[in-house]
């Protein structure tokens, strides 16, 4: 049966048409509501070369997140001692994440080993050092736990990430981990990357603290912070239209009272009085009770707002404050306070993050990629087709049909797998051209061998096809391997490629080997023509 | 019909193998010359780290009021230079420099554009900042993966044929390789990630060439026992050299569609193919088959060992 023109035929059409039905709704965007149910969800998706876009790969520091654990902790271990009654001489985080705890005799030991066994399971004592009749032990953190508070760093960045993205308002982006501590971030259709960038790596740590009215700034300024203080800068205020810049300097109570965890929400309003935006916040059910205990105990001081490390506003308590409102105020633009709404609802990343790669393409780049891709990948195309019909006649006609739906059966693969086309892949594509003639090329020399030897064109042609095919299969599976090598090694575009080539050369063997033997065989069987064309 | 190589063509390369190798050799050494003249080939952003920012002015711009604003930031090393046509009014501003968080560098660059030209005057159309442990990571993958393809050819051509056939085959890659290194080198054109994905193309394409001359000489072993192998090599680069080289020719031209029209955003890709190509379709002829006579020096295939 498979010898059957009329079965292969068959299988060729119901191959290429299926194609086709998977590639239409990629190329023909408006399709009437009343088809839509008829195709496939599944299209062909541009790359952020050709549309525009931003590739981003953020490192999260999660170093940071273990140093801020590892100081609670100690905190922790120190309040533990002073509840059980243990005498020590100090509780302290040394640089490598260890915590240092000097007790002043051997006895005081046993009870250290008795607070941490019952209340810190996660420490380990590491070492222990005795030095003039007291003792200095090392806690270390147990490896396992270490790894698990680097795992749940990243796994909250990624989702505070993944809200900010949402509410930024960013089709089909792609948000993944990659190894250990790094976010791949890709946002197609961005037209502001650097404002995509604030909003995205923003650590958006919102604390409220005291100001310290009792010591003068002027002398801490001079060196002479007061202990349980800090001083800290204010964020940068827009000087009125000339946009410079002054750093404002605040002395500030060390306790933090209260943080950007017990929000409920945050919204952008517009201020009656100088039409400017701020963002309205609202605290969650035991946020609003403690803000409303610490502005009652605080009236006419003043509370410094902060977000990461700078002060906003520190305004004076007028009156204690229930219900649970607030309001950020700053000189903002609309954007700013829009983005700053977003951060503040999404929550605040649990570490810092740094830009490790950054690519962006403006969509008019994208568009002139896609131009000039689409004009040299036809050109190519027909300059193959020239060359092909001028060398193998009416044979070469028949390989650059093959050609053409060789192009169809790779686009409607990659409609069906929704794969995402490249600048490269388009070249991929057109390379793909260049190459799946190779097929034919190699079918028709070695026809045109046996002819020469004194064989019927049917003879010819069956010798060349079967003599021909395992230099194909060969040649086409080392073409295959190298793809698999650039997909494992390429980034967004050069992944576009490996794509299509693969795709390509697998289509390729199809319309060039089984689709070309049935029109041969078919002038060669059925209509007995006595001299080929090739 | 019509024919570029006429059918019996029968020319001598086994005796032009001597020559090929050493003019191979010679030119493999002078881009390693090049290479060590220009302190190391001349790696792009992706492998360097770095910065490249593509920016298009709505007005007159100078490359020289671009660098005095750079020179602002503490920029003034970068590289500026105009892109595509003058009346684009398009530049490329690269800059070796780089940072543990690239958002430093890009807002530095952003200020000095927009303090000196003012905003919206001009349209930055692309952004490619790679940070120096990215760039690090860019390079060991594009290493091993170029290795790996190397190996995965050797291990398949050796499994499909002869071992002593994947040899030559491997040295016909290794070559194709140095040679598109060495000539990109001479050029000092930048090394960037669509330059190793043309390479690693160039290891797949140039393998085809190789695997279809080796399927000549294995059937014309078979047919022809008592012949001897040097003659079998020359008959068969001979009966596949018109398929080499019209396989060439097409990819040659869709590669020059690729160069001339396809933009500057992939002329780098187009360019190292191009050159690839070349290099893959001359020591397919002059490289790969002679050494599969030189490993039978070495390596006597069984049917002589009989």
């Amino acid at each position: 049966m498979f010898q059957s023109i009329k079965f292969r035929t068959l299988i060729a059409a119901v191959i290429v048409i299926a194609a086709a039905y998977f590639l239409l709704p990629s190329v023909m965007p408006e399709i009437p509501a009343s088809m839509k149910n008829a195709f496939l969800k599944n299209r062909i998706h541009l790359g952020l070369d050709l549309q525009g876009g931003m590739h981003l790969v953020l490192e999260v520091d999660t170093e940071k997140a273990l140093e801020g654990t590892v100081e609670r902790l100690a905190n922790a271990v120190r309040e533990g001692l002073m509840d059980k009654r243990v005498r020590f001489r100090s509780v302290e985080r040394k640089p490598d994440n260890t915590i240092a705890v000097e007790l002043p005799n051997r006895e005081a030991r046993a009870d250290l080993e008795k607070v941490l066994s019952d209340q810190f399971p996660d420490l380990e004592i590491k070492s222990t050092e005795a030095a003039d009749g007291r003792e200095r032990v090392a806690l270390n953190f147990r490896e396992k736990r270490i790894a698990d508070i680097k795992k749940t760093t990243l796994d909250q960045s990624l989702e505070t990430i993944r809200n900010r993205v949402d509410q930024f308002g960013v089709t089909e982006p792609e948000i993944i981990p990659q190894g250990d501590d790094r976010i791949l971030i890709q946002l197609p259709g961005i037209k502001d990357p650097k404002r995509a960038i604030d909003l995205i790596g923003r650590t958006a740590l919102l604390e409220f603290k005291l100001v310290d009215e009792e010591h003068g700034l002027e002398e801490a300024l001079r060196g002479n912070v007061p202990a349980g203080s800090i001083l800290m800068k204010g964020s940068r205020e827009k000087g009125e239209g000339t946009g410079a810049r002054r750093d404002t300097m605040y002395l500030l109570k060390e306790r933090t009272l209260l943080t950007g965890q017990s929000l409920e929400n945050a919204q952008v309003k517009i201020s009656d009085r100088f039409g400017e935006p701020y963002v309205a916040i609202k605290f969650n059910p035991q946020g609003a009770k403690d803000f409303d205990r610490i502005t009652g105990e605080n009236v006419n001081k003043r509370l410094a707002i902060i977000l990461d490390g700078a002060v906003y506003s520190a305004p004076v308590i007028k009156e204690r404050i229930s219900g649970g409102d607030a309001q950020i105020t700053g000189a903002f633009t609309m954007e700013e306070a829009r983005d700053l709404a977003i951060v503040l609802r999404a929550g605040s990343l649990p570490a810092p993050v740094r830009v490790l790669e950054q690519r962006s393409v403006g969509p008019s780049l994208g568009q002139d990629s896609i131009d000039k891709g689409v004009l040299s990948t036809i050109i190519g195309m027909l300059l193959v087709f020239v060359f092909i019909v001028i060398y193998y006649r009416w044979s070469g006609v028949v390989a650059c049909f093959a050609l053409m739906l060789n192009l169809v059966l790779l686009l409607g693969a990659m409609a069906l797998f929704d794969a995402t086309l490249t600048l490269p892949g388009i070249a991929g594509i057109v390379l793909t051209v260049g190459m799946a003639v190779d097929a034919n090329v190699l079918i028709f020399e070695r026809t045109r061998e046996e002819l020469r030897t004194g064989k019927t064109p049917r003879a010819a042609v069956e010798a060349g096809y079967t003599k021909a095919f395992l230099t194909i299969f060969d040649s086409n599976v080392t073409t295959l391997l190298a793809a698999v090598f650039l997909f494992q090694f390429g980034s967004g575009p050069v992944k576009g490629f490996a794509v299509t080539l693969t795709l390509g050369i697998i289509a390729s063997m199809f319309t060039a080997i089984f689709v070309t033997r049935i029109i041969f065989d078919h002038c060669t069987w059925t209509r007995k023509i006595e001299k080929l064309s090739i | 019909m019509f024919e570029l190589i006429r059918p019996d063509t029968k020319f001598d390369f086994a005796s032009k193998m001597k020559a090929a190798v050493i003019a191979s050799v010679v030119f493999i050494l002078i881009g390693l010359v090049s290479i060590v003249y220009h302190g190391g080939l001349n790696l792009g952003v992706d492998f360097a780290g770095g910065a490249v920012v593509q920016i298009k002015f709505q007005k007159e711009a100078t490359t020289d009021r671009l660098r005095s604003a750079l020179d602002g930031v503490q920029l003034e090393n970068s590289n500026i230079q105009a892109f595509g046509a003058a009346e684009n009014r398009e530049f490329l501003i690269r800059t070796q420099e780089t940072a543990a968080d690239l958002k430093v560098l890009t807002d530095r660059i952003d200020t000095a554009l927009s303090k000196a030209f003012g905003q919206g005057t001009y349209e930055i159309r692309r952004v490619e900042a790679v940070g120096p442990k990215v760039g690090k990571d860019l390079t060991q993958k594009a290493l091993l993966a170029l290795a790996l393809s190397w190996a995965a050819m050797l291990v398949y051509v050796g499994f499909r044929f002869e071992f002593r056939y994947a040899v030559g085959g491997i040295i016909a890659l290794i070559h194709d390789v140095l040679v598109t290194v060495g000539v990109l080198s001479l050029l000092n054109m930048e090394f960037t990630l669509n330059t190793v994905a043309a390479l690693l193309t160039i290891v797949g394409f140039s393998i085809n060439d190789t695997i279809v001359i080796f399927d000549r000489i294995r059937e014309n072993v078979k047919k022809k026992v008592r012949a001897d192998l040097r003659q079998i090599v020359n008959v068969s680069v001979n009966e596949t050299l018109s398929r080499t080289i019209l396989t060439s020719l097409t990819v040659f031209l869709v590669l020059l569609s690729l160069l001339f029209l396809g933009g500057p955003v992939i002329f780098d890709f187009s360019f190292t193919m191009f050159v690839g190509v070349i290099a893959g379709c001359y020591s397919t002829v002059f490289i790969a088959s002679p050494f599969v006579l030189l490993m039978e020096r070495f390596m006597p295939s069984k049917r002589k060992r009989k």
